[in-house]
C-alpha cells in the first residue's frame, strides 16, 4: 500500500473491489460478444436458423424438453415460437446492446464536448443559444422523442446505426452542461489567460488548455452514460423500434418474452440476467471511475492519516 | 415573486415555442410524402392529389407551419370529396389510420396514463422518501447497506425487467393477480386498483431508488447545518427535529425532481403500458410511430412535452416558495 503507484489513479480505482469485479464481469461480457461467431460455431448452431422440430406446435410453439429445450446442441435452449437458438441469440444481442450503447456514447460526448466548448468560449450569444438548446434537450422525455423520432426515418437505414445516431443526438446535454460550467471556470485561470493573451485562437485554447483539464470531468460523465444508453437502447428494441428481425438484442428478446413469461420462464430470466449484470456493472464502475478521479479524494483518502482512514470506513460503509 | 413567476412562465413559453417549431419541421420535412401516408397504400394519383389540397401540402412551409398552429387555437375543417370533417380546437390534425381528430384519441388515453402515473407516483414517494430517510438516520447501520444494494439495482432494472419479473411471480407462479387489464376508475374502484397494482409496483419500484438516494443525501445534508445543530443544542427531541425541520430541508428536492421527472415518467409509462397492454397515451404513441400515423405522433410529443415544459417551470416555482434560501433570478 505504501507503493507510489497505488496511489494514483489506477491505484484507487483497484482498490476498490466492487470495481475490480465490475471490470472482470465487463471485459467477459465483451469477450463473449467479440466471440460470438467462434462460439456459436463452437455449439454448432447460429442465431437466425429455425427448428421447428424442437417446439411444440401443438401448445403453441412451447420449447420440447425441461428448461426451454435446453440440451447438448443447444445450450441455453431455443426460443419458443421458431427454435432458434437462445445461446447464440443472446451472444449477437450483446454484440447490438454493446455496440450501440458505446456508439452513441462517443456520439453524446463528441456533440457534448463541442457544444459545451463553443458556449463556454463564444460569445454571450453563442452561450445563450447553445444553453437554451441544451434546456429544450435535457428538458425533454428522451424515450418518448427516440421514439417518435425513428417514425421519420426512412425503413432501409441500418437499424444499429440508427440506434446510435438517435441515442446520441437526444442525451449529450448533461456533457455539454459540464463542459461549459468547466471552461467557464478553467477560461480565468492563469494559464489559459496567458494562451489568449499570446495570440492563441479559441481553437488552440481549447485544444491545448482546456481539453487536458476536461478531460477527467467529462470521462467521468461518459462512464455513467454507457449504462443509461444500454438500457434506452433495450427499452427502444423491447417497443418494437429497435432493430429488425431476424436481428436479436436483448430488448427485443424480452419484447417477445412478454407472450411467453408463463410456458417459458427461462426465455425470460436469460435476457433480463444479462441486461441486469451488465448495467449493474457499468454503473459500479462508472461509479468507481467517479470516485477515483474526484480531486477531493487523492488526498483525503491517503492510507495512514486518520482523516483518511474514517473517510474510508465512511466510504466503505456507504458503498 | 411575481416578476419570477412571470420570467419563468415567459422562458417555459419560449420552450413550448421552440418545440412545436422543431416536431413541426421534423415530421413535415422528413422523408416520406405526408399525403400518401394519409391516403393509405391503395390511393391513386387523383386521390393523392385531393389529400395534399385537403391537407394543404403545397403552401410555404411557414405558412403550413401557421395554419398548424391557427388550428390548435381555433380548429380547422378539412374538405373531403364528399363533405367537411371539422377539427374542433385545439386541432392536432386527423388520425391517418382512422380520421379522428388526434385530441379525441389524447382525451380518451389520457384517463389509463394519469390513473398509472398518480398510482406509481404515490407508491414511490412513499418507498423512496421513507427508504432514504431511514437509510440517513441510521448511518452505517445494517440497514443503511441492505437500502444501497436495493436502490442499486433498482437503477440497474429498466422498468418492463420489474415488470416481467412481477408477472412471473404473482401471474404465473403464485397466480394472486389476474394478468392486469385496464377498468376505468368510474366503473369500478376495487378492480382499478387490483389491476393496476403490478403496473404502479413496476414503475414505483424503478422511480423509487432515484428518490431514496435524492431523499438521503439531502436529509444528511440538512442534519449537517448549523440550524439543526442549534435545534439540538436547545434540547429539542430528535423526533421534533428530523420530523419538523430536517424534513422540510429534505423535501424541496423531491418536489423539484418529481416535476421534473414527469418526462422520465412518461417513457417509464410508455415501456409499462406495452409490456401490461395498458391503452395509455404511451401505448398509442408506440402504435402510431408503428403505422406512420404522423399527426398522432406530432400530437402526442407537443403534448407530451408541454406537460413536461410546464411541470418544469412549476417546479421551479413551487421550489422557490418552500426553500426561502433561493434567490429568485
Amino acid at each position: 500500500m505504501t507503493n507510489r503507484r497505488e496511489s494514483g489513479t489506477w491505484g484507487r480505482l483497484r482498490a476498490r473491489p466492487g470495481a475490480v469485479v465490475a471490470a472482470a464481469v465487463l471485459a467477459a461480457l465483451a469477450l463473449l460478444a467479440l466471440a460470438a461467431p467462434l462460439l456459436a460455431a463452437l455449439e454448432g448452431q447460429d442465431p437466425t436458423t429455425y427448428h421447428d422440430d424442437l417446439i411444440d406446435s401443438a401448445r403453441g410453439g412451447v420449447p420440447l424438453g425441461p428448461y426451454g429445450g435446453v440440451s447438448g446442441a443447444h445450450w441455453l435452449g431455443v426460443e419458443p415460437g421458431t427454435g432458434r437458438d437462445l445461446f447464440a441469440r443472446l451472444l449477437y444481442g450483446a454484440r447490438i446492446s454493446l455496440l450501440v450503447a458505446l456508439g452513441a456514447t462517443v456520439l453524446q460526448v463528441v456533440i457534448g464536448v463541442g457544444v459545451g466548448l463553443a458556449a463556454g468560449l463564444g460569445g454571450r450569444f453563442a452561450d445563450t443559444v447553445l444553453s437554451r438548446l441544451t434546456d429544450v434537450l435535457v428538458a425533454l422525455p428522451m424515450l418518448v422523442c427516440g421514439v417518435a423520432l425513428t417514425s421519420v426515418v426512412p425503413a432501409d437505414f441500418p437499424r444499429p446505426l440508427l440506434l446510435v445516431v438517435v441515442i446520441g443526438l437526444l442525451n449529450w446535454g448533461g456533457t455539454s452542461r459540464v463542459v461549459r460550467a468547466q471552461t467557464l471556470s478553467l477560461k480565468k485561470l492563469d494559464h489559459v489567460a496567458a494562451a489568449r493573451l499570446g495570440g492563441s485562437g479559441p481553437w488552440r485554447v481549447a485544444r491545448r488548455e482546456l481539453l487536458p483539464a476536461l478531460a477527467a470531468p467529462v470521462i467521468t460523465y461518459a462512464a455513467l452514460l454507457v449504462p443509461t444508453n444500454i438500457v434506452v437502447e433495450a427499452s427502444l428494441s423491447f417497443l418494437g423500434i429497435g432493430v429488425k428481425p431476424p436481428t436479436s438484442s436483448w430488448g427485443q428478446m424480452l419484447s417477445t418474452a412478454t407472450t411467453w413469461f408463463r410456458a417459458d420462464p427461462l426465455y425470460v430470466l436469460l435476457p433480463a440476467a444479462f441486461l441486469f449484470v451488465t448495467v449493474l456493472a457499468l454503473t459500479v464502475l462508472g461509479d468507481a471511475v467517479r470516485a477515483a478521479l474526484d480531486p477531493r479524494e487523492r488526498s483525503r483518502l491517503r492510507v495512514g492519516t486518520p482523516g483518511g482512514r474514517r473517510l474510508r470506513r465512511e466510504r466503505s460503509a456507504a458503498a | 415573486m411575481t416578476g419570477y413567476v412571470l420570467r419563468k412562465l415567459g422562458g417555459a413559453l419560449l420552450v413550448l415555442f421552440l418545440l412545436s417549431v422543431v416536431v413541426y419541421l421534423l415530421f413535415y420535412v422528413a422523408p416520406g410524402d405526408p399525403a400518401r401516408l394519409a391516403c393509405g397504400p391503395r390511393c391513386d394519383a387523383g386521390q393523392i392529389r385531393q389529400v395534399r389540397d385537403q391537407l394543404g401540402l403545397d403552401e410555404s412551409l411557414v405558412a403550413q407551419y401557421l395554419h398548424f398552429l391557427q388550428a390548435i387555437g381555433t380548429g380547422r375543417d378539412f374538405s373531403t370529396g364528399t363533405g367537411v370533417l371539422h377539427c374542433p380546437a385545439p386541432c392536432f390534425g386527423l388520425s391517418y389510420q382512422n380520421g379522428q381528430p388526434v385530441t379525441t384519441l389524447l382525451g380518451d388515453r389520457l384517463p389509463v396514463t394519469a390513473s398509472l402515473a398518480c398510482g406509481a407516483m404515490v407508491l414511490w414517494l412513499l418507498l423512496g422518501v421513507g427508504t432514504g430517510l431511514l437509510s440517513a438516520l441510521r448511518r452505517g447501520g445494517p440497514a443503511e447497506r441492505v437500502l444501497t444494494v436495493l436502490t442499486l439495482t433498482g437503477t440497474a432494472t429498466p422498468v418492463f425487467v420489474t415488470g416481467l419479473l412481477l408477472l412471473m411471480l404473482f401471474c404465473a407462479s403464485l397466480q394472486w393477480l389476474p394478468f392486469p387489464s385496464y377498468v376505468p376508475l368510474t366503473e369500478d374502484p376495487e378492480q382499478w386498483a387490483w389491476n393496476l397494482l403490478l403496473p404502479w409496483t413496476a414503475l414505483a419500484l424503478l422511480e423509487s431508488a432515484k428518490y431514496a438516494r435524492l431523499t438521503r443525501s439531502a436529509t444528511l445534508e440538512t442534519l449537517a447545518e448549523d440550524h439543526i445543530r442549534t435545534f439540538r443544542a436547545y434540547g429539542l427531541r430528535e423526533r421534533a427535529v428530523v420530523g419538523r425541520h430536517a424534513l422540510r430541508g429534505a423535501l424541496p428536492p423531491v418536489i423539484a425532481l418529481n416535476a421534473i421527472d414527469l418526462g422520465t415518467m412518461f417513457g417509464g409509462a410508455m415501456l409499462t403500458e406495452t409490456l401490461f397492454g395498458l391503452p395509455g397515451l404511451g401505448q398509442l404513441l408506440v402504435h402510431s410511430v408503428r403505422t406512420v400515423d404522423l399527426p398522432v405522433v406530432v400530437g402526442t410529443v407537443l403534448g407530451i412535452g408541454a406537460a413536461v415544459v410546464v411541470a418544469s417551470a412549476v417546479a421551479d416555482v413551487l421550489y422557490a416558495l418552500a426553500d426561502r434560501r433561493v434567490t429568485l433570478t
